[in-house]
């Protein structure tokens, strides 16, 4: 008889989400039961807690910087909108929409974008360039304690000397498209649904 | 990687409720070829952190599960939508049995049995020890049980009888709810164990220990490790008492799956019996969900459901073998267990309902990744 989703989500917020997310009928309704269940406090907003419920996502070294993804500028809660539009950039690409029409808004799960969200992961301040610094956070993250400051730094050093172009010893998002052109990003950063 | 593991096994004879496809990790994950960093290598944490958004392994387990199709009961239904008039007048009338006629003789089947229950161990804690005492204890228990059993409609088989618990044994099983005790012990006698409470299940507790011996704890001993294996240990050696029954992952879940078992148990060196509990939950949600609801609440709706319908599973002993340690055979038995009653078998631990997970999983994790990335550094300093 379907899911918990259907009377709590009305259907024209389904379709405006179907516009704007590309996800279909069936996946929005599923995605909202989850929404829910994640919802402790049942107010319709997901805070970090929430999202820190989940063990596997407390294990990921890169927990916390997701997390944040999920969060606009300076907010403490994502509403159900919120939440599917950035879920949208894991949407796998579709053959039909590979040959869109280039004068409308890029989907929220076009290569570009879903570069940007890796982007906007290391890019914490929002300048629009990875500095040494924010590399090197990143690289403290994922590996913790295990290897040394100047270890990590070299491997900073090396990463920024092959990708920056211009000389400014950071990294634009020009520059890191460029880094990323032989990577499949599409299958890396991409979610296939089982229905 | 944790997780990983525990689905490779193949054993998800439950129907999983997955949305999404969880690809397995594959060398071209990390590092690109050469195993250095990449900055692409974020991609990596950061699909498998979104998968884990969009569906875990851990946190449905410790909720009803969903049915695929509704069996009238409100509590079951997470969309009450008005399909037909029929349907509505189906479940008004399965209202009105189940609250109207169901539920009053169950409450006072349940009174009758727990009333019987302490009053008879009582009297049969006057006896002295010896044969006879024994003897009565164990049927005055049965009886009392099997009116409980009745109190809920427990409709139960039992499979594979010849491998019943003995005397000396640890009896372990997965834990979904209270429930799991009346079933287990309405067919043959155990030494329970656990914490002693107060109110009436104190009361029930101090009877029940007067006509055999149950193994309880005060609340202060049940952080001393040593001191509750010792009384167990103690208690396994003298093979005129009974078998004790543990739950060892030491809180309710859902039904799906079996979660870590804590390996107090399995330390103790003695033949552990296994024991799979199945309920079907078209007749009756048996998972006690204690966040939501108290004990009282949850036998209440218990009582009002359709009935309680299970299958036990008694699997053949098994002992720890040479160069086995208790964490590994207990996971051994967990698999056995998770198997039989087509669970999943997960490696998580069900404490995690309401603790926060520990930081060494996580600093796995790292350690992991930093592990492939010096040994690339080693060779670029080497060559």
């Amino acid at each position: 008889m379907g899911s918990r989703a259907s009377t709590l989500l009305r259907e024209e917020e389904i379709e405006e989400i179907k516009k704007e997310t590309g996800f279909s009928h069936s996946q929005i309704t599923r995605l909202y039961s989850r929404f829910t269940s994640l919802d402790k406090g049942e107010n319709g907003t997901l805070s970090r807690e929430d999202f820190q419920r989940i063990p596997e996502l407390a294990i990921n070294p890169l927990g916390d910087r997701i997390i944040n993804a999920f969060f606009p500028e300076g907010e403490d809660q994502v509403n159900f909108r919120g939440f599917m539009r950035t879920l949208a950039h894991f949407r796998p690409i579709e053959d039909n929409e590979k040959n869109k029409d280039p004068s409308g808004t890029e989907p929220l799960n076009s290569r570009t974008n879903k570069l940007l969200f890796a982007f906007r992961l290391y890019d914490l301040d929002r300048d629009d360039k990875i500095s040494r610094d924010e590399l090197l956070q990143v690289l403290r993250m994922m590996v913790g304690v295990n290897i040394s400051d100047e270890q990590l730094g070299s491997i900073a050093d090396r990463t920024i000397q092959e990708a920056d172009q211009n000389g400014d010893n950071s990294i634009s998002f020009n520059e890191f498209i460029k880094v990323l052109e032989k990577v499949d990003v599409e299958q890396k950063m991409s979610i296939r649904f089982l229905h | 990687f944790l997780f990983r593991g525990a689905k490779e096994k193949n054993h998800l004879i439950y129907k999983p409720y997955s949305i999404i496809a969880k690809e397995p990790m594959s060398s071209r994950d990390l590092g690109a070829a050469s195993q250095e960093f990449e900055m692409s290598d974020i991609f990596y944490f950061c699909r498998r952190g979104v998968e884990s958004i969009m569906d875990d392994e851990v946190t449905k387990r410790f909720s009803a599960e969903e049915l695929e199709s509704w069996n009238l009961l409100t509590r079951s239904n997470y969309n009450f939508q008005h399909i037909s008039l029929r349907l509505t007048v189906l479940w008004g009338l399965g209202v009105l049995v189940r609250y109207g006629f169901l539920l009053p003789l169950r409450v006072t089947l349940a009174f009758t049995g727990v009333g019987l229950l302490v009053v008879l161990t009582s009297i049969v804690g006057l006896l002295p020890s010896g044969r006879t005492k024994n003897f009565l204890s164990e049927k005055v228990h049965l009886m009392c049980y099997r009116i409980c059993v009745r109190a809920l409609t427990a409709i139960i088989t039992y499979h594979n009888s010849e491998n019943k618990p003995k005397n000396g044994g640890i009896c372990v099983a997965n834990h979904t709810s209270p429930i799991d005790v009346i079933i287990l012990a309405s067919d043959g006698c155990y030494a329970m164990v656990g914490q002693i409470h107060g109110g009436l299940m104190g009361v029930i507790q101090r009877a029940m220990v007067k006509a055999c011996p149950h193994i309880w704890f005060e609340r202060s001993e049940v952080k001393d490790r040593h001191l509750v294996a010792k009384r167990l240990s103690d208690h396994v050696e003298d093979k005129t008492k009974l078998p004790i029954l543990i739950f060892p992952e030491g809180t309710c879940i859902n039904n799906t799956s079996v979660m870590m078992f804590k390996k107090g148990s399995f330390e103790i060196g003695t033949t552990v019996y296994p024991v799979a509990i199945k309920y079907d939950p078209r007749f009756a949600e048996a998972f006690w969900n204690s966040s939501k609801y108290g004990m009282v609440n949850y036998l209440l709706r218990m009582m009002s459901s359709w009935a309680v319908v299970c299958s036990v599973w008694y699997l053949p002993p098994m002992r720890r073998e040479e160069g086995e340690d208790a964490v590994q055979f207990a996971n051994r038995v967990k698999a056995a267990i998770a198997r039989q009653g087509g669970l999943v078998d997960l490696l998580w631990d069900g404490g995690l309902k309401r603790a926060k997970v520990k930081d060494t999983f996580k600093e796995e994790q790292q350690k992991l990744y930093s592990k492939m990335l010096v040994g690339a550094q080693e060779d670029r300093s080497r060559s």
